[in-house]
């Protein structure tokens, strides 16, 4: 009780109360998360999203058995604007789009065909069972049952990368389950709204089935040109942010949620969106942003993304406890097992059509882990919640939960040992080194090659096409230093040169010795073609030495490489004249040799004679 | 053969190619209209400016070593059978050519031949070696001219410390081998040949 006049102390909750108690609610969640990780022994076990939806289950009984009433139910519009989105972007910022773009088409496969089939075919097979006089089921209309499929086929990004990010699967499976359950999104939104929108129509017809498939496409398509749209804008502000270093994070996050914004706003996909803001603006923004502002955006992104989602399970675990819900056990259970069994169909279909036309062939070993890897998880959690009042929500309700603690416990904490009893190939631990990286690229140009030989137009046709548009347009705009572009593969070597010293310099010491060795080496080596230029060993440790001790200048002092003045950026188009104007001056020079010596064949044994120019090309500065 | 690109082929060399490099018929009947299409003069055979003419191939970094490949050991024409010889190795390996191992002769697709493919395409002198200079050369090739000649020189020496095991300085062929032994180098090998 407090009195009317001022005293020296005084409490007034309901003015902090909103803040307050967010900011309590985040602060058990990441002092569970510290609980967890300091007995080491439990994530290998028990799955993190696991414990935390007990510690949830916790905390739902004590409000339960305090105050008597059910505990606060997620609200689905705190889950899908606040806790959602920086899960999502970071998952497409820090996607590997490599592999993602390789596998585009059996991700989309399963995403949308897969979702499609599970739902119709968990809705159709409920619905049988209602059809069972003995469940006391049979007021679920065959429009709910639908609905509620559709709703519960979905597969889960945040409860699949909770789990998959212990088991390091290999990466291509790790790409096909997680870009599987991003994607998914687009199918689920048409489809829920389809099915309440076709409960509050009197009538259905043909027409209405139509607009549907046309909206779904609307949906994608309209998602994925918003992301471009925000992430254009994204690469372009960062352009002009080299003198206000400090916010340019800022614009990463602000650009990207709107995207996901904008999409919701058009009930498009707002996560096939901010995916793609992300993927689109990373490449330029990366090159825009100063070396802090990358690290910031990275802590930042995956704090946030830990947070929400730690936040979610716990909340999850809560809304459990309560009044909410119907438990008509036939009913939940066929749903669990309808679940598990469309889900296993539609992979095994599915990867048969897609080794079918693919080289890189799905495992059976594969298979079975990404069947099994369909976990439900919050996002089949708020739909159900967001779903009309109608006589028989709370069995749904009963149902989702179950499926949802279903998946994340009990398949969550089997799928490891799983993996390690079928031995699926487990991701390699360290990344690609310089000689993989090159051989790599050396095998894209020369598949390049051989599919124009032979008239065929693969993957690797359209990915030169964009880099080509990359290069000549979008590097122009979206770049602001755009006449430094080094090819990847310095990048790269520049970025692990970068990695060893500063392991070096933690270690404390440099080293001078490899490049002198193998300088000595290759002195060695009886090869008869012209040594190389610049066989001075002082100039090789001094590069070393450059390279190691002042690493940080590299990034911005690449023009000091530059020994020759070329105009404007090395585009595709000026790489292109390079190449034929080397390869004009060979053949010259071929015709002209074989022109003089007749009877000296070869110069250099095993050696072509076109080659012999090429190799006093290779020091000529090349003119333009 | 040495008549006009319109002549067919025969049934025998038809079932002779077949077995020799694992392709379809239909796929053989494709890439024998290819590369009649590619040869514009009528020669039955494609010398180096027919596949400069592919546009992709002349901006192509690695063209000309690719092209080399069709042309062993200085002849100046490729004809049907060393064009569909070459484009064999890039068909992918089925499972039951696997499993029938040591049986005959290795296919052309092997994972071995495609990767012995690929170091000659490095390997100009054919020393069964990749040195340091011909490194060079090929990184020179693929990464253009902004790049100075001692940073290539210290790539070079990275990648080579890498992959040389027996420390001669150079790569050789198994050397070559083990550095993709993590890598899944059989898809990207492969192209799907269409029917």
């Amino acid at each position: 009780m407090v009195s009317a006049h001022a005293l020296l102390f005084s409490l007034d909750y309901q003015h902090v109360q909103i803040p307050f108690e967010i900011t309590l609610w985040i602060m058990l969640a990441s002092l569970a998360k510290i609980g967890f990780h300091l007995y080491n022994k439990m994530p290998t076990v028990v799955p993190e999203s696991c414990l935390l939806i007990f510690v949830g289950l916790i905390m739902g009984g004590l409000i339960y058995s305090l105050n008597d009433k059910s505990p606060p139910v997620m609200d689905s519009d705190i889950f899908f604007l606040y806790l959602l989105p920086p899960i999502v972007l970071e998952a497409g910022y820090f996607m590997p789009s490599r592999p993602f773009f390789e596998n585009i088409g059996t991700i989309l496969l399963y995403a949308v065909v897969g979702t499609m089939w599970n739902a119709f075919g968990i809705g159709l097979s409920l619905y049988g069972i209602c059809q069972v006089k003995y469940f006391n089921l049979q007021d679920v209309s065959l429009l709910h049952n639908l609905w509620f499929g559709s709703l519960i086929a979905a597969v889960d990004p945040v409860a699949v990368l909770s789990v998959f990010e212990e088991i390091h699967v290999n990466e291509k499976l790790h790409i096909l389950v997680f870009g599987e359950s991003l994607l998914n999104d687009a199918v689920t939104v048409v489809l829920y709204k389809l099915f309440k929108s076709f409960c509050e129509m009197p009538s259905i017809k043909l027409v209405d089935i139509l607009a549907a498939i046309g909206k779904f496409f609307l949906v994608g398509i309209g998602g994925i040109f918003i992301g471009l749209l925000f992430g254009v804008f994204a690469a372009f502000t960062t352009r002009f942010t080299k003198t206000i270093r400090v916010i340019e994070p800022l614009f990463v996050f602000l650009y990207s949620y709107l995207s996901y914004l904008t999409a919701e706003l058009f009930h498009l996909s707002g996560i096939v969106a901010i995916i793609t803001c992300a993927m689109s603006m990373k490449r330029y923004v990366e090159a825009n942003i100063s070396q802090k502002s990358h690290t910031t955006i990275k802590y930042f992104m995956k704090m946030w993304s830990s947070v929400s989602d730690t936040l979610i399970f716990i909340f999850l675990g809560v809304s459990t406890i309560g009044n909410n819900h119907e438990w008509n056990w036939p009913y939940i259970c066929f749903t669990i097992i309808f679940c598990l069994i469309w889900r296993a169909l539609g992979v095994l279909v599915l990867t048969f059509f897609v080794n079918k036309c693919h080289v890189n062939t799905v495992t059976r070993k594969d298979q079975f882990i990404i069947a099994y890897g369909g976990l439900r998880g919050a996002i089949c959690f708020s739909l159900v919640f967001l779903l009309p009042e109608f006589s028989r929500k709370k069995l749904f309700i009963a149902a989702t939960t179950v499926v949802i603690l279903f998946t994340v416990f009990v398949q969550g904490m089997t799928i490891r040992p799983l993996v390690d009893l079928l031995d699926v190939t487990r991701r390699r631990e360290t990344s690609p080194t310089v000689s993989e990286q090159i051989l790599i690229r050396f095998f894209d140009h020369l598949l390049a090659g051989i599919e124009d030989i032979s008239g065929h137009w693969g993957q690797y046709y359209w990915k030169d096409k964009l880099e080509y548009f990359n290069s000549r347009y979008l590097q122009k705009i979206l770049l602001r230093e755009y006449d430094q572009p080094k090819s990847s593969i310095v990048l790269l070597y520049e970025k692990l040169e970068r990695k060893h010293a500063i392991e070096l310099a933690e270690a404390g010491q440099l080293i001078h010795t490899p490049s002198s060795t193998s300088l000595l080496r290759s002195r060695e080596t009886a090869v008869s073609i012209q040594s190389p230029a610049s066989t001075n060993r002082d100039i090789m440790d001094n590069i070393q030495e450059i390279l190691t001790t002042n690493l940080y200048k590299i990034r911005r002092v690449a023009p000091a490489y530059n020994r020759y003045t070329l105009p404007g950026e090395m585009g595709t188009a000026e790489q292109a004249k390079e190449i034929l104007i080397r390869r004009h001056k060979s053949l010259r020079l071929s015709f002209s040799q074989s022109d003089s010596d007749q009877s000296q064949k070869k110069l250099h044994p095993g050696l072509p004679c076109e080659w012999q120019g090429l190799e006093h090309l290779g020091h000529l500065p090349l003119l333009f | 053969m040495g008549s006009q690109a319109s002549t067919l082929l025969r049934h025998e060399e038809l079932e002779e190619i077949k077995k020799e490099t694992g392709f379809s018929h239909s796929q053989i009947a494709r890439l024998y209209k290819r590369f009649t299409s590619l040869d514009v003069n009528g020669v039955g055979a494609l010398s180096r400016e027919d596949f400069l003419r592919i546009p992709e191939l002349a901006i192509n970094p690695l063209g000309d070593r690719i092209i080399s490949a069709f042309f062993p050991e200085g002849e100046d024409e490729a004809n049907f059978r060393v064009f569909i010889r070459i484009l064999a190795r890039f068909r992918p390996i089925s499972d039951k050519e696997k499993s029938k191992d040591a049986k005959g002769p290795e296919p052309l697709n092997s994972r071995s031949n495609k990767l012995r493919f690929a170091f000659q395409l490095y390997d100009l002198d054919k020393d069964d070696k990749i040195s340091r200079s011909e490194l060079i050369q090929v990184l020179r090739m693929m990464v253009g001219v902004n790049i100075s000649e001692e940073q290539l020189g210290v790539m070079a020496d990275r990648t080579i410390q890498e992959a040389d095991e027996d420390g001669d300085g150079a790569i050789s062929f198994t050397e070559f081998v083990k550095v993709f032994e993590k890598t899944g180098i059989e898809q990207k090998m492969s192209i799907q040949f269409l029917d």
